[in-house]
């Protein structure tokens, strides 16, 4: 069993001529909890899809669990996608299900099981996430925090060995915060999977993560242990982990000069 | 619980679309006589003049309906219409010497064929041929006449 | 001056024709990607015929929701055309072929075209909504991370139950629009009960008329049910670009109706 449950080196990706990924290295060990972090923008986001296999990579190699993803087809795909789960930044639940069918469908939709060892199964996720008593509710009665967990209870569903979160701490206030860092990394644990969490959100990762990427226009720019990343000298890293406004990154988007735009350089003259 | 009652619903939207299909097909339609199809026999007969009569048009006889006309063909030899109709099975005990007009329902209806049943004792049998027609009023020639007539009468006056 | 003068009005000449051919190339992309979505569509079938359930939530939410509006709106047109259709008669002295008037006009045109554009404008643009949001919020992408594929899931029960509504609809439109003539022409003007009847349904011709209707209303449900959940799957996913895709799918799909209901209609009824 290799140790890198994720493997990618030299991967490209561009929707049509605008390149979003260009060259990226990175690899995720088996039963870690692995951050990629940097600013909107930069790709994460479509880092995770091409991972999960909804996006191909232009070049570049992409190994997941040993395969090679962009070199699967359609089934070859859907079989790798068992071993994965994904939560949604805002969550993605199905408006029209309720929160225990919205658990219980990827066991409906994916296996044979009959139906009280689903409901057994689907309490106990539920019960993980500490909603079963909300297993009744419609999503659209749900608070965001809420809704975030019934999501994660679904991602898992199926026991995946890699979990992907795509910003998972969006819009939720400090409690609900704390509760699904929490369950991001008792859920790893638990069910010795991998988890990649994407999020800009420095303070609250940090507590939860074993290693760090960090990403900016397409490439990996730094990585190490959140001590390491912490105390690094490089200066996106240090504007970006430290909230610097002005640094590597310009405060000002580039444009003419400020003097000229005004007029005041032919007023002085 | 909510899913059985979905489906009931669904159930009888199935159900009322079906059973308006079969109204229209029934009580609007003519389906009916289709399906009686396979009883019916097949007369033909010959006219010099059909008018507008058209293919399934009805086929009367004492004003009920009892067929529908089949096919209608140009003779070029005798320059007559051949006109084939399908007659009901039921009504099979035609006489040889019946009569076939073609007639128009009101002034400006639709145009169909009357049998007048004769007295023979031989009957019409399937695909027989109807010898004794008359051929369809056409209005034109009906106003003609009229005003000759009319001519006529006025320099005699 | 002058020169650069004329010259922009050439370039803005020129843009405007370049813009008129980008606007045409990107009407074909979408036509091949829509063909494609339905093609699609099509062979993922499989799992609504395996699994009818989907297909009958579908024919609820599409057909049986849209049956009062159907039900209202069929014997109205047929009151007005009892009313109508008996004045115009009145003139030729022919008020006992009322009943003929009535049943062509629904049976081949009024019935199929009306219901096709209702159901257009109330299934057809829900549907759009609902997978455009599915889309925005994420829901199709999360199916398809569950290894579920959502033209399979989620856009081929649709389809399929607009198909199968659409001409049900149509028959309860049309039946219903022969009542209300029959409440107006007979009940409420005197025309003969007995002739109404019976001239209609001599005239009335099922295959004819019957059938053809029925075609016609099929082919609408095949023509909307695409528009719909084509311009939902493609919908930007945004709060405007579904609205803008709901609205989109009931001009397109009214557009199409018209077009498809002449093109039929030339081809069905070409002895008459």
């Amino acid at each position: 069993m290799p140790s890198d449950f994720v493997e990618i080196s030299g991967l490209h990706f561009g929707y049509g001529r605008r390149k979003i990924l260009k060259g990226l290295d990175l690899r995720v060990p088996r039963g870690k909890v692995v951050s990629i972090m940097g600013g909107s923008g930069c790709g994460k986001t479509t880092l995770l899809r091409v991972i999960g296999g909804a996006l191909r990579p232009s070049a570049g190699t992409l190994i997941v669990d040993g395969e090679s993803v962009n070199e699967l087809d359609r089934d070859g795909l859907y079989r790798l996608r068992r071993k994965m789960g994904m939560l949604f930044q805002l969550g993605a639940l199905f408006t029209d299900l309720s929160v225990f069918d919205n658990v219980a469908f990827p066991m409906r939709e994916r296996t044979d099981l009959p139906e009280p060892i689903v409901r057994d199964l689907v309490l106990m996720k539920l019960h993980a996430v500490g909603l079963r008593g909300a297993s009744k509710l419609m999503p659209n009665e749900l608070s965001g925090g809420m809704s975030r967990r019934v999501a994660l209870a679904r991602a898992v569903a199926l026991d995946p060995q890699l979990i992907m979160y795509d910003e998972p701490f969006t819009g939720l206030d400090p409690i609900s915060l704390g509760v699904i860092s929490n369950l991001i990394r008792t859920l790893n644990d638990a069910l010795g999977a991998t988890s990649i969490v994407v999020t800009h959100d420095v303070r609250e990762s940090m507590k939860i993560l074993d290693y760090c990427y960090l990403m900016a226009e397409g490439q990996i720019v730094a990585q190490g242990t959140p001590a390491e990343m912490l105390g690094s000298e490089l200066p996106y890293a240090r504007q970006f982990f430290h909230g610097e406004i002005d640094g590597a990154v310009p405060f000002h988007y580039p444009g003419t000069d400020y003097g000229a735009e005004l007029g005041l350089a032919t007023r002085a003259r | 619980m909510e899913r059985s009652r979905l489906d009931v619903w669904v159930g009888v939207f199935v159900l009322g679309g079906l059973a308006a299909l079969l109204i229209l097909a029934l009580k609007v339609g003519n389906a009916g006589d289709m399906l009686g199809r396979g009883d019916t026999y097949t007369l033909t007969a010959q006219f010099e003049n059909i008018g507008g009569l058209k293919p399934k048009a009805a086929v009367r006889s004492a004003g009920v309906v009892v067929g529908r006309v089949a096919t209608i063909d140009y003779d070029p030899e005798t320059f007559n219409a051949i006109v084939v109709f399908k007659i009901d099975q039921r009504f099979s005990r035609f006489p040889v010497d019946t009569f076939a007009s073609v007639y128009t329902t009101g002034l400006l209806g639709e145009q169909y064929v009357a049998l007048a049943p004769g007295g023979d004792e031989k009957l019409l049998v399937d695909g027989a041929r109807i010898t004794k027609t008359q051929k369809a009023v056409v209005l034109e020639d009906l106003i003609g006449q009229f005003l000759t007539s009319r001519a006529g009468e006025s320099s005699t006056q | 001056m002058p020169n650069s003068g004329s010259r922009h009005v050439l370039d803005n000449k020129w843009s405007a024709v370049s813009g008129l051919g980008r606007q045409a190339v990107e009407a074909f992309l979408r036509l091949g990607y829509a063909t494609r979505v339905l093609g699609l569509t099509l062979m993922n079938s499989n799992v609504s015929a395996r699994r009818p359930r989907l297909v009958v939530r579908e024919v609820y939410f599409s057909g049986v929701l849209s049956l009062v509006i159907i039900l209202v709106s069929g014997l109205f047109v047929g009151m007005v055309l009892g009313l109508q259709g008996y004045q115009t008669l009145k003139v030729y002295g022919a008020e006992s072929s009322l009943g003929v008037l009535v049943a062509f006009s629904l049976l081949r045109e009024l019935g199929p075209v009306i219901t096709a554009l209702l159901f257009a404008s109330r299934a057809g643009s829900a549907v759009t909504a609902e997978i455009g949001l599915m889309k925005a919020t994420e829901q199709l992408r999360a199916m398809e991370m569950m290894a579920v594929d959502p033209i399979a899931r989620v856009v081929a029960p649709r389809f399929w139950a607009g198909v199968i509504s659409t001409p049900l609809l149509t028959a309860m439109f049309t039946a219903m629009g022969i009542y209300g003539g029959y409440l107006v022409g007979v009940i409420l003007l005197g025309v003969d009960q007995g002739s109404f009847w019976s001239q209609m349904q001599s005239a009335v011709d099922f295959r004819e008329d019957v059938v053809n209707g029925l075609l016609k209303s099929i082919a609408f449900g095949i023509a909307i049910s695409w528009i719909a959940v084509f311009e939902g799957y493609d919908a930007p996913p945004t709060a405007e670009g579904v609205s803008g895709a709901t609205t989109r799918t009931v001009v397109t799909s009214a557009l199409t109706i018209l077009f498809l209901d002449y093109i039929l209609t030339s081809l069905m009824f070409r002895g008459f």
